[in-house]
């Protein structure tokens, strides 16, 4: 008799855990899986100057095309700066040579000394592109980043979760402007952050510190008497690719056709 | 291992397409190939992400991209769609192999081991399970058409999206994925079962081959036509990015574009596989071409794939310069790795058909 007994009570058992259960355990699984979805947490907050509020700041960047020089003091003082490995830009400098029937040359500042190699040809007129990460309001980087590591803060700075990121190199192929690079060393994705330590701080990103003419700008939107807001209320300028729709952040003045 | 990927999900999905032809539309005379088609799609599938895998620069967090999907990136949904698509043609092979087995889980040793591990140690079979399984296997077939248009398309959509890039972003990169995907499906079909047949000795069924190349050219036929259909609009309305467009087909990919991909490799199977199809010619002629057109088509979509991937990314974001690329024999996604990878999928294949037979009636048909 307890043996039967025993038997009905090892067969509830059995059934107490029915193939309804199962599925149950499976939804339950699987909806704890979905809480922890979504894009990653904001930048953490060592990046950050202690007590920066990233509402009360909406960053820009200004070029002003007919200041650059081509000295390239702001690509060493980015290395310097970010760490950036050797062969790798987070900014550089491109030298447009326009000759007498319409060809277009273009080159960049070497690597190693950063400077550019000395060109005898005669043309009709010549100028250097200071270039940077737009950090863009509508970045296609973000938008393509499968796990939302490439982010976009409150203050409008485009940038990257070196934890999250998965190093599938498709924000580089997506940022029309070819400001993005995966780091040799890290394997994730990296960029300019617009020196994010430095500006949190009250600084100025290392690029527009050094720049020895003021060809660089920077500022804040959200500050009525920041120069930067001032110039932006007076002066013309243009953005590079401002057809593809991504709302750069990155003003030029004296933009000519031949930059794209 | 970017160009292997594409390659690679491309044959998954026309191989699966040639396998509903027969489960869900009823084209019998495929039926020689039916099965192996269906196991060809799984093998390719199993090993569709080890590129993606390989290229990426820290796999192990590889799972982050089901875990905290980013929902705004094409890139979020592939391990969605991937894995339910997995789920969907292992499913499809339970039930549409269920059979051989429970045949294979009754003699003994390792792999009635394996087979009976795979059907979870349920070895009744009858009429009515025969039924059902049946019924159960033609419904899978039918949700996995769609799925596989979307696997391949969806692999399209990632390329034919970026905006930044003039090579891919096209609205037709998606419908010209699905199309190459089908031909280079159907090419690895032919070229396998000729390789297999002539290994083991067995008879081609000669009336499934010519339907098989008779669909390789149809499919071949527009999957062609739209890539030129794409490139020809550009040339046509002459945009500022026909300019960059130009030099790069007619200098750095001349070679790859031009010659190989189109001049060689869709023009040749182009004409061997019209012959096939409208004049009449012995078993042996027509199984030659066939095998001959499949084989070059092979290549031409693996070309295609090349030219695509490779071809966007030698270009400059300024689109004034370009760089050139050749991978290495031994780098990390060097020549060695991608025949590697390509031959994994061939080798499970084999130990797949050392389970169950995938050419079950070809010893049979030979005999007679």
């Amino acid at each position: 008799m307890t043996r039967r007994r025993d038997d009905i009570a090892l067969r509830e058992t059995e059934a107490s855990f029915s193939r309804r259960d199962l599925l149950k355990l499976l939804a339950s699984g699987s909806a704890l899986l979905l809480v922890h979805c979504g894009p990653v947490p904001p930048p953490p907050g060592e990046k950050r100057g202690a007590s920066y509020d990233w509402t009360k700041h909406y960053w820009v960047y200004v070029v002003d095309i007919s200041k650059c020089i081509g000295c390239c003091a702001c690509m060493r003082a980015c290395r310097a700066e970010n760490d950036v490995p050797e062969g790798y830009h987070r900014t550089w400098i491109e030298r447009y040579r326009i000759r007498k029937d319409g060809e277009v040359l273009i080159d960049v500042a070497q690597t190693g000394e950063h400077v550019f190699a000395e060109v005898k040809d005669e043309v009709e007129r010549a100028y250097f592109v200071p270039k940077i990460c737009n950090h863009c309001t509508a970045s296609p980087c973000t938008q393509v980043c499968p796990v939302g590591a490439s982010y976009q803060t409150k203050d409008g700075v485009v940038l990257v979760d070196d934890k999250a990121c998965v190093g599938c190199g498709y924000c580089v192929q997506a940022c029309p402007y070819g400001t993005r690079y995966l780091h040799p060393t890290t394997r994730v994705a990296d960029k300019c952050t617009l020196c994010y330590h430095r500006i949190t701080r009250g600084e100025k990103p290392a690029c527009v510190a050094m720049c020895p003419t003021g060809a660089r700008m920077f500022g804040d939107l959200k500050n009525p008497d920041d120069p930067i807001t001032r110039l932006l209320k007076d002066t013309r300028t243009r953005f590079i690719k401002a057809e593809l729709g991504t709302k750069p952040k990155c003003h030029y003045i004296g933009l000519d056709e031949e930059v794209i | 291992m970017i160009v292997l990927y594409p390659y690679i999900t491309g044959l998954v999905a026309g191989a699966f397409i040639v396998s509903s032809l027969y489960h869900v539309f009823g084209r019998e005379a495929l039926q020689p190939v039916a099965r192996f088609s269906l196991a060809a799609a799984f093998v390719f599938l199993l090993f569709a992400p080890l590129p993606l895998l390989i290229h990426l620069g820290r796999p192990e967090r590889a799972f982050s991209i089901m875990i905290t999907p980013n929902f705004s990136s094409a890139m979020a949904g592939f391990g969605f769609i991937y894995t339910s698509y997995l789920i969907l043609v292992v499913l499809e092979i339970w039930f549409v192999m269920r059979s051989d087995f429970i045949q294979r889980a009754k003699g003994a040793g390792l792999g009635a081991l394996i087979a009976r591990t795979i059907l979870l140690f349920n070895l009744h079979e009858d009429d009515a399970t025969r039924r059902a399984d049946h019924k159960i296997a033609k419904v899978l077939a039918g949700i996995g058409i769609p799925m596989a248009c979307l696997l391949h398309g969806y692999v399209g959509f990632l390329f034919g999206s970026i905006k930044a890039n003039p090579w891919w972003s096209t609205p037709l990169m998606m419908v010209i994925f699905l199309f190459s995907a089908i031909v280079s499906g159907i090419s690895v079909l032919i070229f396998h079962y000729f390789v297999v047949s002539w290994v083991n000795r067995w008879k081609v069924d000669s009336d499934c081959v010519r339907l098989m190349s008779k669909y390789l050219w149809g499919f071949m036929i527009v999957a062609v036509s739209l890539e030129l259909l794409e490139l020809m609009s550009a040339a046509y309305q002459q945009t500022h990015e026909w300019e960059v467009i130009h030099t790069l087909v007619s200098k750095h990919l001349f070679v790859s574009y031009v010659i190989l991909q189109f001049l060689v490799f869709s023009l040749i199977p182009f004409f061997l596989l019209a012959f096939n199809s409208l004049a009449r010619s012995t078993d042996r002629v027509s199984n030659a071409i066939s095998w001959t057109a499949a084989t070059m088509l092979l290549c031409q979509v693996l070309l295609m794939r090349w030219n695509v991937v490779i071809g966007g990314q030698i270009m400059s974001k300024s689109f004034r310069g370009f760089t050139s690329y050749f991978p290495g024999l031994w780098e990390k996604e060097g020549l060695v790795t991608a025949i590697v990878v390509f031959t994994l999928p061939f080798v499970l294949l084999y130990l797949f058909h050392r389970l169950v037979p995938l050419f079950p009636d070809a010893k049979k048909r030979s005999a007679a």
